[in-house]
């Protein structure tokens, strides 16, 4: 049984390196980061300012917690 | 941080959408291409607006049948927040606007006096207009409990004109905006399509969720400042 796993996760392994044969564009430095547009770099830099926002308000959160407990 | 699920929950949704609404499939249509993808930030604001006075009101309703004075407080913080969304709304509106309703053989802002006169605007300019006035009729008394009482009648009649402004008349007269005809956006059968659908109630839920963590943080500042100033 292990061994048909092994061999069922390699399929997609040898699948993946046909798929890059597919494609053969001129010369690109294609990371996941510029490839789409470089939609990506837009998604990451969304993600870190949702996250700093987050982080302050999850502070915030604490705080009024800690003056909660201290008026108690 | 107290009772932390939904907060979690909130999260996980807003970066799902997040990734999920700059990457997952759109369908293409002509002039509104990529903006479609606001239908997950831009409409949210608005979904979001709603819920929020919805529960504005359901706690000047409270008030009105307990006077306790907490309910008044949580019925404040709610209306601003709401309006907080509503203006993010207002302003993500314009943006998209000029870009898909505008002419584009002209400048943005000639095409200005025409986007202007679009009763979905007007509507929702008068819908926040009005919950404007609930802040300055409220904070303006200084009567603990006549505030508290004069701002919740207020609040229902300001919820009252919130359905008439932004969601009946808009669709009485002719509109550029979309869904004029039925139930914009929940529209099952043609409105948006499936996929993105899966990325836009989350996305709802999601935008709620912080409005109401960020209500409660007020709510609960607003009342530790209540108890010292009682003490």
């Amino acid at each position: 049984m292990k061994i048909i796993r092994k061999i069922s996760l390699l399929f997609p392994a040898l699948f993946y390196s046909l798929l890059i044969q597919a494609q053969d564009k001129p010369v690109q430095m294609a990371d996941t980061m510029r490839s789409n547009g470089r939609i990506y770099v837009v998604v990451a830099v969304v993600l870190t300012i949702l996250s700093g926002l987050i982080l302050y308000v999850a502070r915030l959160d604490r705080k009024i917690s800690r003056l909660e407990k201290e008026s108690n | 941080m107290h009772k932390s699920w939904w907060k979690i929950t909130s999260v996980v949704l807003l970066v799902y959408t997040f990734i999920a609404g700059f990457l997952g499939n759109v369908p293409h249509l002509p002039l509104l291409q990529e903006t479609i993808r606001n239908l997950y930030f831009h409409v949210c604001m608005w979904f979001a607006m709603m819920i929020l006075f919805t529960v504005s009101v359901v706690n000047s309703i409270r008030y009105l049948r307990t006077f306790n004075i907490k309910y008044d407080i949580y019925a404040r913080q709610y209306a601003v927040m709401g309006i907080v969304f509503g203006l993010l709304g207002y302003i993500t509106g314009a943006i998209w606007a000029s870009y898909t309703w505008a002419d584009p053989n002209k400048a943005a802002a000639n095409s200005f006096s025409t986007i202007a006169r679009d009763p979905k605007l007007i509507g929702a300019a008068i819908a926040l207009l009005v919950y404007f006035a609930y802040l300055i009729l409220r904070d303006s008394i200084q009567d603990m409990d006549k505030r508290a009482r004069i701002g919740a009648v207020y609040n229902i009649f300001a919820y009252a004109i919130l359905f008439p402004s932004i969601w009946i008349l808009p669709r009485i007269l002719p509109s550029l905006h979309p869904g004029n005809e039925g139930n914009p956006a929940l529209d099952v059968k043609n409105d948006i399509s499936g996929s993105m659908r899966l990325v836009f109630y989350p996305a709802v839920i999601g935008w709620t969720l912080l409005g109401v963590w960020i209500t409660t943080l007020k709510i609960r500042l607003q009342l530790l400042n209540e108890k010292k100033m009682s003490a």
